[in-house]
């Protein structure tokens, strides 16, 4: 079973990173462009024990600093 | 004064920090590599320096921070030993929890690496008692991710307890409030992004940061 974190600065933490995109998209030609925000994707390969709770505390715990970032989950639903 | 100084697969700045602290105390520093389970006993200084620990996976200094040292480094600073963070260690105590905050990428994204002119806040500290307050000095800053943050609520309570050690005295890294180091509600922890130990000796070009290892000997003994 495969989990996957999102994890978004949240509103209000400067993003730098999202910040220079937005640039180099602008200096491509591309319009249009509002704002970009940069993230990270975790893909969690478990095995079928692992609770909701269990990865919601890996998040807690190490994956995610909650002073400036939040987080989402998401289990990939069995064929 | 018995010191020890952390060190993390990715440390680059714990001789530094050891030199710094045996010029200054005449007395031997222990290096303890982060999976020792323990720390040496009777501790007065836990120095974590600073570097690039872990490669900066994840977020700087979060793998750190849950390394098996640093259940007995919070217990330690619980018990009230004094813990001075530099640079990757300031970074690795706020993902501890042992400093409020965090530390991001640097404004302009660029690597800032420099002589930077700081305002002592604070001369009350056990690390800054040799120092007066409003006094300007000059430490060395190297780091990618040295924008402090924390929510407004927080920089007002650092402000208003005086917990505020260090402010840049002009634009480095997008910093708050220009805080470069900040110290934990109890007194006896300091984080700072700033580098003391790369300025104690005159061979250095400047002796600003010894006055920092010099206070805390004086306090620590």
């Amino acid at each position: 079973m495969k989990a996957r974190v999102y994890v978004t600065l949240k509103n209000g933490v400067l993003d730098p990173q999202g910040k220079a995109i937005h640039h180099a998209l602008q200096g491509l030609g591309f319009a249009g462009i509002n704002d970009v925000r940069a993230g990270k994707l975790i893909e969690l390969d478990l095995n079928d024990q692992v609770s909701d709770a269990d990865i919601e505390a890996m998040c807690r715990k190490l994956l995610v600093n909650s002073v400036i970032e939040n987080f989402r989950i998401e289990r990939e639903v069995p064929a | 004064m018995k010191s020890a100084v952390i060190v993390f697969p990715g440390s680059n700045c714990d001789r530094d920090l050891a030199v710094a602290l045996e010029q200054v105390s005449g007395s031997k520093t222990h290096m303890v590599w982060h999976r020792a389970g323990e720390l040496p006993d009777g501790l007065d200084l836990i120095a974590v320096p600073g570097g690039f620990s872990y490669g900066d996976y994840l977020r700087c200094g979060a793998m750190a921070a849950n390394s098996p040292i640093m259940r007995s480094i919070k217990e330690a600073a619980d018990r009230g030993v004094s813990v001075l963070g530099v640079c990757n260690g300031f970074q690795i105590l706020t993902e501890a929890g042992l400093l409020p905050g965090a530390l991001i990428r640097n404004a302009e994204l660029n690597f800032v690496c420099r002589d930077v002119p700081l305002r002592v806040e604070n001369s009350q500290s056990t690390f800054t008692s040799h120092y007066a307050s409003g006094e300007d000095v000059v430490f060395p800053v190297a780091h990618h991710d040295g924008n402090y943050t924390a929510d407004e609520e927080t920089l007002d309570r650092l402000e208003g307890e005086g917990r505020v050690a260090f402010r840049y005295c002009a634009k480095v890294n997008g910093s708050a409030r220009d805080i470069a180091g900040i110290i934990n509600d109890k007194g006896n922890v300091l984080g700072l992004m700033p580098h003391p130990e790369r300025v104690v000796e005159p061979a250095h070009g400047r002796t600003d940061g010894r006055r920092l290892f010099e206070g805390l000997l004086n306090a620590l003994g």
